[in-house]
């Protein structure tokens, strides 16, 4: 979390207006404890909160092991195949993939510690890199998508007139689009080819291409009220205070405005998280997303879906790792919300 | 009112334009090689290629292409390539499976969204809203698709209480549309009942603390009739226009992915097969008349407002 307590707040929003002090010994600078300060103490006192971010945050430091646990543990690879190779487990040995074509279920051991797919690959070892996929995703997806949106909205708020009038537009246009069908359309339109913008180009099958789709699509939903916030922010005291002192629209801009709805988007930064690595599993599953030869939590899922009868825990472990990590980030956004501004109304369509 | 209404029937109009030309610039303009293979797909032969080449008109300047592109959309001349059928009857054959799956779905989100919005509030704080939270919490998290495979699993495998997915027409045979129904319509409303619930109840909880609420206590009404007449009546307006939305996306194709977990042959379903075989016509197609579906809904839904809140044309 990228909670700045010496952020200036030279008008702090009336939400983030400074409770009664919490308790005599606190400690009282000069001017008070500042909102951010405020916050990350409510924050702390929410402990569901604190325990659902510390089950997102052991997923994902367990997904960036997954090079050290398929090397030294399983002592395989994401993709190699053991379809025709036997395992013993306690005294008893039998193949990694029946005659049948029936996997095998989780072992509880060092080697195909869940079980192997059809193909006699680890899933432990698939779960563990198709996690930094998706969360890798995730996380490119929620960066741009805060980065474009913030400017979007400073932009459009502070300058307003024609300015507003094109980027307003063009959010509205985006939006029309239901999230699935536009991160459909781009994927299938650029997975065959790929991008090529002259100075960077992406090929069909990487990641870039699904986390640059994911960013781009959630853009108008954060942008639409910071935008609000930028239009009310602009006409306070302490911006025509700037502008009397010389301050130039850039400054206005970063060092007056930005600070003031920074809270906003530290709000938006983990639901915008779940929503991405939601629409990343939804899209891989779909054939538009990560491309079927990286493993990632939505394709898993989807090899697993058509197996079910036979081989359940295909389906249940990266499904059940998924919930588990848009949850643990669903409940942890939330308490940031309530710590940070408990009247925020925030919406993000699915 | 005449004003308002011609204002924004011009402003759906140019947004619409718009639309095409995003739709039109999405599928033959982004730069990424020959759109000709794009449409055709990676197994084209350079026959093919060269037929669609002349067919979109890609040796014509952009904004012919743009024309000639919209020209066979509206005409309905669109073809898939794959397998050669006309996309506008594919997408008329489908669509009576995605309204019926989307009423459904949206009748039972809304009725259960506003029934455990409505216990949540009454019971804040206790029990029964904390359990209800983590309900809506899990089914905000959880992809539909792994619902529905679990579902479908456990109801049609297992127990074989319902049928294993597929369609069956209204005018069939209604019972069997009803019970091939049944399953996607609630994995479908899991997530809006959740995520309705939650708004309804802050919702609620604000509305609660207003002066007419207190006042109508004052009068001496029942908690029944304050809690039915007064707080909901006026929470209800934001989950209202909410609902117009969604269910518009739910409609223009947004089911795709119950429809593709429960293999109802709806129009969701078909952008779903089109998509496994990089058949792009169709998907061009769906995602424009979806978005031309959601904007013109939320027209509608603007209109309707205004014409029930005169302060909404007025400023508007």
């Amino acid at each position: 979390m990228a909670v700045d307590p010496t952020a200036p707040s030279p008008g702090v929003p009336a939400a983030l207006e400074p409770e009664t002090p919490l308790g005599s010994s606190e400690r009282q600078g000069e001017g008070g404890v500042g909102p951010y300060k405020l916050a990350v103490r409510r924050l702390r006192r929410n402990k569901t909160a604190l325990a659902f971010g510390g089950i997102f945050l052991v997923i994902v430091a367990m997904c960036l092991c997954a090079p050290l646990y398929a090397k030294h543990v399983a002592h395989t690879t994401p993709s190699a195949n053991h379809i025709t190779d036997e395992i013993t487990v306690r005294g008893k040995t039998k193949d990694v993939v029946s005659p049948a074509g029936i996997p095998t279920g989780p072992t509880w051991t060092g080697k195909f510690l869940l079980g192997a797919d059809s193909n006699g690959r680890d899933v432990a070892v698939r779960l563990l890199y198709g996690g930094r996929n998706s969360l890798e995703v995730g996380f490119i997806a929620t960066f741009i998508t805060c980065l474009f949106a913030t400017i979007i909205a400073l932009l459009a708020g502070y300058f307003r007139g024609l300015t507003d009038g094109i980027l307003s537009r063009s959010m509205d246009l985006i939006w029309a689009f239901p999230v699935v069908i536009l991160g459909i359309a781009l994927g299938t339109s650029l997975a065959l080819g790929g991008l090529d913008l002259g100075l960077f180009s992406v090929s069909g099958n990487s990641l870039w291409i699904p986390a640059l789709i994911i960013g781009f699509v959630y853009v108008p939903y954060m942008a639409k009220p910071l935008r609000g916030q930028v239009l009310g922010l602009r006409e306070k005291e302490f911006v025509e205070a700037a502008r009397a002192q010389g301050a130039g629209n850039l400054r206005i801009m970063s060092h007056e405005i930005l600070p003031n709805i920074a809270s906003s988007v530290i709000v938006f930064i983990p639901l915008m998280m779940a929503n991405a690595i939601l629409l990343e599993a939804a899209l891989s599953y779909l054939g538009a997303g990560i491309q079927p030869q990286n493993p990632s939590w939505g394709n898993l899922i989807g090899d697993g879906l058509s197996l079910i009868p036979s081989a359940m825990h295909l389906t249940l472990i990266p499904g059940g790792m998924l919930v588990l990590a848009v949850l643990g980030i669903n409940i942890f956004g939330d308490g940031v919300r309530d710590a940070l501004d408990p009247r925020a109304e925030i919406r993000i369509e699915h | 009112m005449a004003r308002f209404l011609v204002r924004r029937l011009l402003a759906m109009v140019a947004v619409l334009f718009a639309i095409s030309v995003l739709t039109f610039m999405i599928f033959q303009v982004i730069p990424n090689g020959d759109p000709a293979v794009r449409l055709g797909g990676r197994t084209s032969t350079p026959e093919t290629r060269q037929a669609i080449r002349k067919d979109w008109g890609f040796d014509k300047p952009i904004y012919q292409q743009y024309f000639i592109t919209m020209g066979k959309i509206f005409d309905g001349s669109v073809v898939s390539y794959s397998q050669q059928l006309n996309v506008e009857d594919e997408i008329k054959r489908d669509l009576p499976a995605t309204l019926s799956l989307a009423i459904g779905a949206g009748i039972i989100w809304l009725g259960f969204g506003i029934l455990f919005g409505l216990i949540s509030a009454v019971k804040a704080g206790k029990l029964t809203d904390t359990s209800l939270t983590v309900l809506s919490f899990i089914g905000v998290s959880t992809p539909v698709f792994l619902l529905g495979g679990l579902v479908l699993w456990l109801f049609a495998y297992k127990t074989q209480i319902f049928p294993a997915g597929g369609y069956v027409p209204l005018t069939q045979d209604s019972w069997g549309w009803l019970t091939h129904l049944i399953l996607p319509w609630f994995v479908l409303s899991v997530l809006f009942i959740g995520f309705y619930s939650r708004v309804l109840r802050s919702n609620i909880l604000d509305t609660i603390n207003e002066d007419y609420v207190r006042t109508a206590r004052a009068k001496g009404l029942s908690e029944r009739r304050i809690l039915i007449h007064h707080v909901l009546r006026n929470s209800l307006i934001p989950v209202v226009s909410l609902f117009g939305l969604d269910f518009a996306a739910v409609i223009g194709g947004g089911a795709i992915l119950t429809e593709s977990v429960f293999n109802l042959q709806g129009v969701g379903q078909y952008a779903y097969s089109s998509i496994r075989q990089l058949d792009v016509p169709p998907v061009m197609v769906i995602t424009m008349f979806t978005a031309f579906f959601v904007v013109v809904l939320s027209a509608v839904v603007d209109i309707i407002y205004a014409v029930l809140d005169p302060r909404i044309r007025l400023s508007g």
